[in-house]
């Protein structure tokens, strides 16, 4: 993990992608210049780019609805020639219980269940250490702050091997335990990789929170305190709140980012169908079946549709996220 | 998967989240009622514990383990040789060379066709749609857009109808197919194309928001001069946003060191495409060279950290300015 663009105005109204970033570089939104200072050519240059980064993504949406002999034997681009559409792909992959299809539901699955907690658990620890650096006064308060604040330097590589030994000496008896009493929770748990996911995620966490919570007015705090309000009240009533905002887009990019993660999943999951998540699975398919293209094909759009659909459907929350956590891993 | 499966993963994220409600609410009731004397310190304690446990266990102590285990060898002895292969060995030398040029392209090739787009949509009709389609693919995982491209390199033998579109483009103009992931060096920049196609939109929207911020009175100013678009964009736009540029390079540099995903999706790190960070994944996880492994994953530290510096160096000169 890294940082970022450090300051970024997590919370504050610029939303939307237009807007967003114009508050951090000054946008006086004076008078613009009216006229076109684009050119036909830029127009068309700009048009050509949009096309060249739309293809690829298209082509694999209009093969995941070929019927698979066509797909493995003609060109997408040559579909009013060789007509087809089909939704077995889908079907297969997602409800097939053959040995031959990817069963790709049990992964769905795990994918939900490791962003559920993967986020959770970071965004409230995150959030207490951000309130206790913002508004509880100690000794030493600045160091500690910058010393989380440098561990994002920190790539995940250097934490994997060590970490995973961690794991299988003290976690591993516990899951074992685990499993003989409740025999359905299988031996290998989900409960590493939403440790290693809220380890990983938290000092951009701490971060970004912290940098918003700290600038809540000092007066509504004081107020609270001259009532007599203790500190969890102070946190539960007044700052969880008002930092909804950047708490929103902070859940947003961890989830995205924890949805989309492969490394941390194929060190900490074992790989199995009780575990891996979405992208492991897919990954492994392209080693294994990389000719089986209707289902990479329809595999891949799955394991997209959640992110495009927060995309879209939180715009302004997700493009400040992203941003803000751009080189997180 | 079975139901008797899927009620197993239900009752482990309901009783995750049990135990996760428990430890907080625990947590909280100590923190209110804490000991009259030193009560502060005990508040304290309770906020910021959790978040230091876990850092300490997940990233400080990890990372200087990693950095002995760099210079140990299997049976714990101290030594060079981990540094010594990855410096004399082709191959990792091969793979050292691959991510010098991964992160000499990248950033660079991301940034001005992010910055031409930028310029080029600036104000123009439509603008916010051109903007999400560059931007989309930066939702998509790397490994999701592995596919995508793996789909794009698709090689079938000559003779055959071509199903990837690249080879489907050179036989149209009469060409050979080639096995385009297979053939070094060509290879590492295809891959490095995949991750090109990801980050242009990020740069895209920095470098957007920055061009709005450059002051019209300037550009104005420039225009009455007489001066011709170039000109204006090369000497006034272009010192308006240099910040924003060095955020934009340095912060798609860092990324692209740590490029893991989409060289593990492609090749594996085969055909000599490997970068730092999947060798470090192969030699740790998959050969069990441990040593080998926690140097390239210092090595990969080292890398990144001067950027990083510079990164943060500038943010806060910027924030003085401000």
């Amino acid at each position: 993990m890294s940082i970022a663009p450090a300051d970024l105005p997590v919370g504050k109204d610029v939303g939307s992608l237009e807007q967003a970033e114009q508050a951090e570089y000054g946008g006086t939104k004076t008078a613009r210049v009216k006229k076109r200072l684009t050119s036909r050519t830029a127009t068309i240059v700009s048009l050509i780019i949009a096309v060249v980064w739309t293809i690829p993504t298209f082509g694999l949406l209009i093969s995941s609805f070929r019927p698979g002999e066509l797909v493995r034997t003609t060109g997408w681009w040559t579909i009013f020639e060789n007509p087809g559409f089909t939704l077995e792909n889908y079907g297969d992959v997602l409800l097939s219980t053959s040995q031959s299809s990817p069963q790709l539901g049990a992964y769905i699955v795990n994918s939900i269940a490791i962003a559920l907690l993967g986020t959770l658990i970071p965004l409230v620890f995150a959030t207490m250490a951000a309130y206790a650096f913002a508004w509880i006064k100690f000794k030493g308060a600045t160091t500690l702050f910058v010393l989380v604040f440098a561990l994002q330097i920190i790539p995940l590589q250097m934490a994997l091997v060590p970490l995973l030994q961690i794991f299988s000496t003290w976690l591993r008896p516990m899951q074992a335990w685990l499993h003989d009493v409740v025999p359905i929770i299988p031996e290998q748990n989900y409960a590493p990789v939403w440790l290693a996911h809220a380890m990983f995620g938290l000092p951009l966490a701490i971060f970004l929170l912290h940098n918003f919570i700290a600038e809540i007015p000092g007066d509504i705090i004081e107020a609270a305190r001259v009532d007599g309000a203790t500190h969890g009240q102070i946190f539960f009533r007044i700052v969880l709140p008002l930092a909804t905002p950047a708490i929103a887009s902070f859940a947003i990019f961890q989830f995205i980012w924890v949805w989309n993660d492969l490394l941390v999943a194929l060190i900490f999951s074992g790989g199995t169908q009780d575990v891996a998540p979405l992208t492991q699975r897919l990954a492994e398919m392209v080693g294994s079946r990389g000719q089986e293209w209707e289902r990479l094909t329809a595999g891949a759009f799955i394991s997209m549709i959640i992110p495009l659909a927060v995309f879209f459907g939180l715009q302004r929350y997700f493009v400040r996220g992203l941003l803000a956590g751009a080189t997180k891993g | 998967m079975t139901t008797e499966d899927l009620l197993g993963k239900l009752l482990q994220v309901v009783m995750g989240l049990a135990v996760f409600a428990a430890v907080v609410g625990l947590l909280i009731f100590f923190i209110d009622k804490a000991p009259k004397r030193g009560r502060d310190y005990w508040q304290l304690a309770g906020f910021l514990a959790p978040a230091l446990i876990f850092v300490t266990i997940g990233l400080i102590y990890p990372a200087i383990r990693t950095s002995l285990l760099a210079f140990q060898d299997s049976s714990g002895d101290w030594t060079l040789d981990n540094f010594i292969w990855t410096f004399t060995q082709p191959t990792a030398i091969r793979t050292l060379i691959n991510t010098v040029i991964w992160v000499l392209f990248v950033p660079t090739i991301s940034t001005i066709i992010g910055l031409a787009y930028a310029v080029f949509i600036d104000k123009s009709r439509g603008e916010k749609y051109y903007k999400v389609i560059l931007f989309m693919p930066i939702a998509i995982s790397f490994v999701g857009a592995g596919i995508i491209w793996r789909f794009v390199y698709e090689y079938k033998s000559p003779g055959r109808d071509q199903i990837g579109l690249l080879n489907g483009i050179v036989v149209a103009f009469g060409g050979e197919p080639v096995q385009w992931l297979q053939t070094d060096p060509l290879n590492t920049f295809l891959l490095i194309i995949v991750m090109i196609w990801i980050q242009t939109g990020f740069a895209m929207v920095l470098l957007s928001a920055a061009i709005k911020g450059v002051p019209t009175e300037q550009l104005e100013a420039a225009e009455l001069d007489g001066t011709n678009a170039w000109q204006r964009f090369i000497n006034v736009t272009v010192p308006g946003i240099r910040g924003s540029l060095v955020v934009v390079l340095t912060t798609i540099s860092i990324a692209t060191l740590k490029v893991f995903d989409i060289v593990r999706t492609m090749t594996a790190g085969n055909f000599n495409t490997s970068v730092i960070a999947n060798e470090m994944y192969t030699q740790a996880f998959r050969a069990s060279e441990v040593g080998r492994g926690s140097a390239l994953a210092l090595i990969l530290f080292l890398l990144v950290l001067p950027i990083v510096v510079y990164n943060v160096n500038v943010l806060r000169k910027q924030r003085e300015i401000r």
